[in-house]
């Protein structure tokens, strides 16, 4: 295959998504793209989502029409360089597909990358490893409720040029239910003894939300474990935080009460699916998890505000530190990266909420790609 | 998590309340099999195998066979769980609540009303039901109605694998006398299912499918269906909403409302007899309380007012299918197109 | 005599006592129309329910039968909230949900009087079943009366309670009719035979002698509790009213109950019983008898004057969360 000519596949967001739907085509048929360019939107039955050009060039194809849908892995379109033959550009199509149908059997047989489970400080800790295995692996870490699944537009992208290690936090996910004091102590901690669990040395750390906070206490307990931080919409830089959206997350148990909690994430609370908000009810549900959360909450978000602050003590770490925020931020305030030391490279997504990583998946993916290398 | 059948997903959801609680015991016909037999201990672990295994694990004391003798420890049960246990007491086809329905609506039903609220009866009673089965007139039976016009009691119809372990453990767990029905037909489907124990709570309908044209309500195996139908539908165009009440007492009739609210037209769907069953009810529900939302006469998609048949032929004719409710839903949207 | 004490003859009179006197008040309020329903009245089978119970603690269960106010008081029930019930007052036993045929208390091991006949049996299998499984030593009584004993809920619970080996005692009241009917028509067969079929040991007793009934219920209840199953009792007796009140009793000979009133009163047998021994004085007796009957009246112009349940309560106590 030549790179002349790139296709663009029906991608696999998160472990479910065996096949979407192409809800609209955002680039018509014959128009230039850039790499990044967002090409067309997809909907599965978690999440819609729009997904970006692999490559510059001409959207030389469009090969799936909106509303329809097609299995993970499908050739949806082709960017072809200036100056492809057409022929040359069906002869691709026609051979993707050939080896595609191939492929797809093999697939039916061959088992994906499934979450495993490891003790670390006494807790059974469930992750998702994917990738090449090699160098220094990025770890993911979610926020508050959050599980591993929030990285499903992160870490198959991150997967192909890098190890990366997405994990369930306790409390939360498939992961132990056991919290201990459930401050943020204990959450870095744990997370120093799942680093030795995978016998992880140092490791990319990225941290959304309460996964930021907790990353960064890991680096700062521990500073050779860490070879980079990337903090998203991070907790832990300043003292508020939605305790709306706190006690609504613990608090409820309905659908239509989740939605509302859940809406409050993103810039554009369409994205919050009727799947999404059953994926959060059957973790809640879970025997321990209203434990959990309630510990966690009670020792990290006091009353509504936030336990620890340190904002100030990025300094003292020797690695890169960049901090990606949504400027749509509800939960914890945009405005807390103005504490950080003079130098720590903010990025501002303007048309991101509180899941930037979701929402501008693309962006926060070059973001950490150019952080890791 | 793996993939587990509406059987193995009951059978985890009592081993592992056993395990937690023990007060909890299980009893009914057969539910270890052999006793007293000079075969196999746990022969059968229930007719259908659902209870197999408790008995080994947890012993004669707490897995407790009975004889053919369904008033004594129906009632028994009643009675054990207004004086400190929570039994769960298999009633092996609904049918048979004929011989043992008094200490189900006259005694557990009513201790706490009639004792001015100073009883608890944590009885789950589960028992199966429905057609398909091939099994006639007085096995094949749904009579989920009946316990739902009676106060007092909980009805729960566990539609899915999943569905089935978190609203048995809910049952086991809650205070009141609570009606389990399980599809026979159901037993083997399989699904996602947590290996932690989990809850879901009653009177929450569970939205298995989201649109904008039709409100579909379907419960137990009717949900199967109702998806089934939704999705073909899609491609044609046509959105459906699918609810399964997930209990019958107590009834979502908020949701309900909200979604005709949103769709303006309504298909019933109910594998029990057509007088008095859950599509009446809920009908008489919208038209009091929706009517002007609707754009559209409602539809019952029910089997005809007759017993379960026998043949093959006759019984495929009884039960509603995906044939008929996707008709009643093309013909809803028909109306004064 | 027996295991008793002159404490316990005394709190068995007093019971009995309490029993006649209740029953007898409930009889001439019901008639003067105070009273609301109906009642299904215990007078002249006192012994049977004070014989039986005496033996019990409250972590031992009964489960009673339409005439229930005989074994309510008898296991212990507060007599005052028992009244209010029988008025259907919000501060009765029940709150004035359940009334004469419903009152239970839970605490004292009273699982209710039952509207259905034979309806108690298998759920006195339960409660044994409870004691059994959490080891609390306890036992269970299901009184049914000779109509109960007919019933298939009954003749399955002796076979559970068999192959259970349940600490129960079934208790038949057979007072000689059931509702206008004649036991001696309506029971085929004879109760003790029944009990030997279902292997159960069985004894009848002078239900008019509260140190026959007594002494019967000892061996039973103790043979339950030591771990050897169930056993029966046939209780012979008779009532003093009709099945309920207003019942004429037309299916009754002429004279009959007044010759049972001279005749057969169990606290006439009682009180020649103690003080011809010297156990009790007469004097003491006729003290218990005005206090008995100074608290009952004080109970029905409690139950008079105490409140109706108010339109909210309709709507509590169906189910523990919904």
């Amino acid at each position: 295959m030549s790179d002349a000519i790139q296709a663009v596949t029906m991608p696999k967001w998160g472990l479910a998504m065996d096949e979407g739907m192409v809800t609209v085509w955002l680039v018509e048929e014959g128009a230039p793209v850039a790499a990044g360019d967002e090409l067309l939107e997809i909907e599965t039955t978690k999440i819609t989502n729009v997904f970006e050009s692999p490559a510059a060039g001409t959207l030389s194809r469009r090969l799936v029409g909106e509303g329809e849908t097609v299995p993970v892995g499908a050739l949806l379109a082709v960017v072809a360089e200036d100056g492809a033959a057409e022929a040359e550009i069906d002869a691709f199509v026609e051979s993707f597909r050939a080896e595609f149908a191939v492929a797809a059997e093999a697939a039916a047989e061959s088992v994906a990358a499934e979450p495993e489970s490891v003790e670390a400080g006494g807790l059974a800790i469930n992750y998702l490893r994917a990738g090449t295995g090699e160098g220094v692996p990025i770890v993911l870490v979610h926020g508050f409720g959050g599980d591993l699944d929030n990285w499903l537009f992160n870490q198959p992208a991150l997967a192909e040029h890098h190890d990366v290690v997405a994990l369930d936090l306790p409390g939360h996910g498939r992961s132990a239910k056991d919290v201990g004091a459930g401050d943020l102590a204990f959450l870095s901690e744990t997370l120093a003894e799942f680093l030795d669990a995978l016998g992880i040395d140092r490791a990319h750390l990225v941290g959304h939300s309460l996964g930021g906070a907790a990353v960064l206490g890991l680096a700062l307990d521990h500073p050779k474990r860490a070879a980079s931080l990337t903090l998203i919409s991070p907790a832990g830089l300043g003292p508020e935080i939605n305790r709306s959206y706190i006690s609504g997350f613990v608090g409820a148990a309905r659908r239509k009460e989740m939605k509302g909690v859940l809406q409050m994430l993103f810039a554009d609370p369409g994205l919050v699916s009727r799947d999404l908000v059953e994926d959060v009810l059957k973790y809640k549900r879970l025997d321990g998890v209203a434990g959990a959360l309630e510990t966690i909450a009670r020792a990290v978000f006091p009353d509504g505000r936030q336990a620890v602050v340190l904002a100030e003590r990025v300094g003292d770490l020797a690695v890169p530190v960049q901090v990606i925020w949504g400027r749509r931020d509800e939960i914890v305030p945009p405005a807390h990266a103005e504490a950080l030391p003079p130098g720590v490279p903010v990025h501002m997504i303007e048309t991101a909420g509180h899941m930037a990583h979701m929402e501008a998946a693309g962006e926060v993916n070059r973001l950490i790609a150019a952080m890791t290398g | 998590m793996a993939k587990k059948s509406y059987r193995q997903a009951i059978n985890e959801a009592l081993a592992q309340e056993m395990r937690r609680d023990p007060t909890v015991i299980v009893m009914g016909e057969d539910n270890a099999g052999g006793l007293g037999a000079p075969g196999e201990d746990d022969a059968w672990g229930g007719v259908l195998g659902v209870t197999k295994g408790l008995m080994p694990e947890f012993g004669r004391e707490r897995v407790l066979d009975t004889p053919i003798s369904e008033s004594a420890f129906i009632g028994a049960a009643a009675g054990a769980a207004a004086t400190g246990l929570r039994p769960v007491a298999e009633l092996m086809f609904v049918d048979f609540m004929g011989v043992c329905f008094d200490q189900i609506f006259n005694q557990a039903g009513k201790f706490r009303y009639m004792f001015g609220g100073k009883a608890v009866t944590p009885l789950v009673v589960r028992t199966m039901y429905g057609a398909g089965f091939r099994a006639a007139s007085q096995h094949s039976q749904c009579l989920y109605p009946i316990f739902t016009h009676v106060p007092g009691l909980k009805v729960v119809l566990p539609s899915s694998p999943y569905e089935a372990k978190g609203l048995l453990i809910q049952a086991i767990r809650d205070d009141d006398p609570v009606i389990f029905l399980e599809h026979k037909v159901l037993y083997d489907d399989e699904e996602e299912v947590p290996d932690e124990p989990y809850t879901i709570p009653f009177g929450e309908a569970n939205l298995t499918r989201e649109g904008e044209d039709v409100t579909i309500v379907a419960m137990g195996r009717m949900v199967k269906f109702a998806n089934q139908v939704a999705d073909g539908l899609e491609t044609d165009g046509i959105s459906c909403t699918v609810l399964d009440p997930r209990t019958t007492s107590p009834l979502d009739t908020d949701s309900i409302l909200e979604s005709v609210e949103e769709t303006g037209r309504l298909v019933v769907v109910d594998e029990a007899s057509p007088r008095c069953n859950m599509a009446t009810d809920i009908s008489a529900l919208v038209a009091e309380r929706a009517f002007g939302a609707l754009k559209a006469p409602i539809r019952m998609v029910t089997p005809p007012h007759t017993p379960v048949p026998f043949a093959p032929e006759l019984e495929d004719l009884y039960i509603p299918s995906p044939e008929k409710i996707g008709a009643a839903v093309r013909e809803v949207m028909e109306h004064g197109a | 005599m027996l295991q008793l004490s002159r404490d316990d003859l005394v709190q068995a009179y007093i019971r009995m006592r309490t029993i006649r006197e209740f029953e007898e008040r409930v009889h001439t309020e019901f008639a003067g129309g105070a009273i609301p329903g109906f009642v299904h009245l215990y007078a002249g089978e006192e012994a049977s329910a004070v014989g039986v119970c005496m033996n019990l603690e409250d972590k031992d269960y009964i489960a009673s039968t339409h005439r229930g106010h005989g074994h309510c008081i008898a296991k212990g029930c507060d007599v005052e909230a028992m009244m209010k019930e029988i008025y259907g007052r919000r501060d009765g036993s029940c709150g004035g949900k359940g009334g004469s045929m419903h009152i239970a208390d839970l605490s004292k091991g009273m699982m209710g009087a039952n509207g259905i006949v034979g309806g108690g049996p298998p759920l006195v299998c339960g409660a044994a079943l409870s004691a059994k499984t959490l080891k609390t030593g306890g036992v269970a009584v299901a009184f049914v009366g000779d109509g109960g004993s007919n019933q298939g809920t009954t003749l399955e619970s002796y076979n559970l309670a068999n192959v259970w080996n349940l600490p129960v005692v079934f208790v038949v009241e057979d007072n000689g009719y059931a509702e206008s009917t004649a036991s001696a028509w309506s029971v085929g067969g004879s109760q003790l035979k029944r009990a030997e079929a279902f292997g159960m040991p069985g004894r009848e007793v002078d239900g008019h002698d509260f140190f026959a009934v007594y002494e019967a219920a000892k061996e039973a209840i103790d043979r339950a509790r030591a771990g050897d199953g169930p056993s029966l009792l046939h209780v012979k007796l008779n009532r003093y009213y009709g099945h309920f009140e207003g019942d004429a009793m037309t299916y009754r000979a002429d004279g009959e109950v007044e010759a049972l009133r001279e005749t057969v009163d169990s606290l006439a047998a009682f009180r020649t019983r103690v003080t011809e021994t010297g156990l009790l004085e007469g004097r003491q007796l006729d003290d218990i008898d005005r206090e008995v009957a100074a608290s009952i009246g004080q109970a029905v112009t409690a139950a008079m004057s105490a409140k109706a349940p108010s339109e909210e309560d309709l709507l509590t106590d169906v189910y523990v969360s919904y």
